[in-house]
């Protein structure tokens, strides 16, 4: 029996099973399926990694390597190369089930009296977003041309397109250049780029990479592997226009085309689901809709920094620790946090009314200038958090103040005010 | 005046920077920025992150870096110089791997620690 499970060994795992044990929980297990914890930091070579959590500039096995050894302090059991299969939650405080396989235990089912979901997410495939055209080797999600080339050491193409500009895509732009490779162009169906601004310089720019905005592939050739994409503009509602078609020989296409949270387990234990974020609905202290099953980092919502996932799982960590020293909160909280014009999603969507001032995550739906974010709640209080730009690629953190939570009756709005600034 | 986007942090201010004026930076949100517009005007530099080959591990690949910005100019020759490293297990997180690379002053450092098999 154990006080707390946490499912997942990369940054959100790490981070809320050290929180838990500096909190005092001592029966802790972290599952992870992979041979090695690190998650996917492990293949993220590159640096940029912990300004916020460490005020420095790490490389992904280095900010991963920080908190691996930080694990390594306490006594929190790790199994390795380890698959959880299902979650039964408990019925009425029992405990909750886990079911693992592993070559070395074989089929277990392990009881826990709380779990912490931090299984991250995955990328959308060729089949996701519906490409049209032949079905020929050399296409990959750029995320596994990342793996090959970095843990397994095998340049996947020598002349590619990439589609979609998420981070993935660009870093990738950059790492097959220096590799060799011929990165001809990036290619994107949004008028604006989905990755961070700093990613679009020093990784396309800097190698004189083009970037189509409004474009996308509208047709694949090859027969035994890639020969040729044709890539054709798109209009206002992103359908294709005739006459703008740019034919590329190349052997490799990318996709970068945007990452799902991977919550087969969730669903499958019943937990309520957010379809914006596809992730768990959880209240501030990343509790979800059964009471001891928590959920943070990429498994709850997709984040752009590992920082901001280290933080959001250390409070998943303290918050079952909290839950389990029998400060139980019950199921979600009623008050809601609701999306208004221009918000594409929020975490948390729950809150406590008594829990002082609450920290939350949200993305917008469009690009804007200079523009605030309104938090207003149905006694007619309201915040608002000025930025000079907003950009759905880029992840936002504001702090409502606790008068505002505090005389909240059932639902605070949060929506976006263009020329208000 | 040339304008520019810091890339020091993700949040990526636009930078002006004066040449004429001794490369005075203006729209950066904080000092890094300032230091990074100047460079980048007069000698743009980055830290390069690469892999090398490994052996003596269950993993192919060691991932390293320099421990510092290295000039822009000089990024491939250093990608060609890497092809000709071998490291071998176990390494420590920060072990040198080549000193002073091109005699830019930056090591080539590993980035993960890789326990012997």
């Amino acid at each position: 029996m154990y006080d707390l499970i946490v499912l997942g060994g990369g940054p959100a795992g790490l981070a809320a099973a050290c929180r838990a044990w500096q909190e005092g929980v001592r029966r802790i297990l972290l599952v992870e399926r992979d041979d090695a914890l690190g998650g996917i930091l492990n293949q993220c070579i590159h640096n940029g990694f912990g300004l916020h959590r460490f005020s420095e500039e790490l490389t992904g096995p280095e900010y991963a390597g920080r908190y691996i050894r930080m694990l390594g302090q306490t006594g929190v059991e790790v199994r390795l190369a380890t698959m959880a299969l299902q979650i039964l939650p408990g019925q009425d405080g029992a405990p909750h089930e886990v079911h693992t396989l592993s070559p070395t235990h074989g089929y277990e089912v392990l009881q826990t009296r709380a779990i912490v979901l931090a299984m991250g997410c995955r990328e959308r495939t060729r089949g996701a977003i519906a490409l049209p055209g032949e079905r020929p080797a050399g296409i990959f999600t750029a995320g596994a041309a990342q793996r090959y080339l970095n843990i397994e050491g095998y340049l996947v193409g020598r002349r590619v397109v990439i589609l979609g500009s998420g981070d993935i895509g660009l870093i990738m732009a950059r790492r097959m250049t220096l590799e060799g490779a011929k990165v001809l162009a990036c290619v994107e169906v949004m008028p604006y780029s989905g990755g961070l601004t700093r990613n679009i310089v020093q990784c396309l720019q800097d190698y004189d990479i083009p970037l189509y905005l409004s474009h996308t592939v509208t047709d694949i050739k090859g027969h035994d592997r890639l020969e040729q994409v044709t890539v054709s503009q798109v209009d206002a509602n992103r359908r294709p226009i005739p006459g703008t078609e740019m034919v590329f020989d190349c052997d490799t296409l990318l996709l970068s085309v945007g990452l799902i949270p991977e919550n087969e387990l969730t669903r499958q234990a019943g937990i309520e689901m957010d379809r914006r974020t596809h992730g768990a609905v959880v209240s501030e202290a990343m509790q979800t809709s059964v009471p001891g099953i928590f959920a943070c980092g990429n498994v709850l919502h997709v984040h752009d920094l590992v920082d901001y996932v280290s933080a959001e799982s250390e409070r998943a960590g303290a918050a079952a620790a909290a839950y389990l020293q029998g400060n139980p909160s019950a199921s979600l909280p009623s008050l809601r946090l609701d999306n208004g014009a221009g918000i594409a999603y929020t975490v948390p969507q729950r809150l406590h009314p008594g829990i002082g001032e609450a920290q939350v995550f949200f993305r917008v739906n469009r690009v804007t200038g200079p523009a605030a974010v309104v938090a207003e709640n149905d006694a007619g209080e309201t915040s608002r958090f000025r930025r000079l730009r907003f950009a759905p690629g880029e992840m936002e953190r504001i702090t409502l103040p606790a008068n505002l939570v505090a005389t909240a009756k059932e639902h605070i709005t949060l929506r976006l005010e263009e020329g208000s600034v | 005046m040339k304008e520019i986007i810091c890339i020091v942090c993700p949040r990526g201010c636009q930078l002006t920077v004066d040449e004429a004026n001794g490369y005075a930076v203006t729209g950066n949100g904080c000092p890094r920025g300032a230091a990074y517009g100047k460079s980048e005007l007069q000698n743009p530099t980055r830290v390069l992150t690469s892999t090398v080959r490994l052996t003596g591990a269950a993993l192919r690949r060691l991932p390293v870096k320099t421990d510092r910005a290295i000039p822009k100019g000089k990024l491939r020759e250093a990608m060609a110089l890497l092809d000709t490293v071998v490291a071998h297990a176990p390494v420590t997180e920060g072990q040198v791997l080549v000193a002073d690379l091109l005699g830019t002053g930056a090591n080539l450092v590993a980035t993960r620690e890789i326990p012997a098999e």
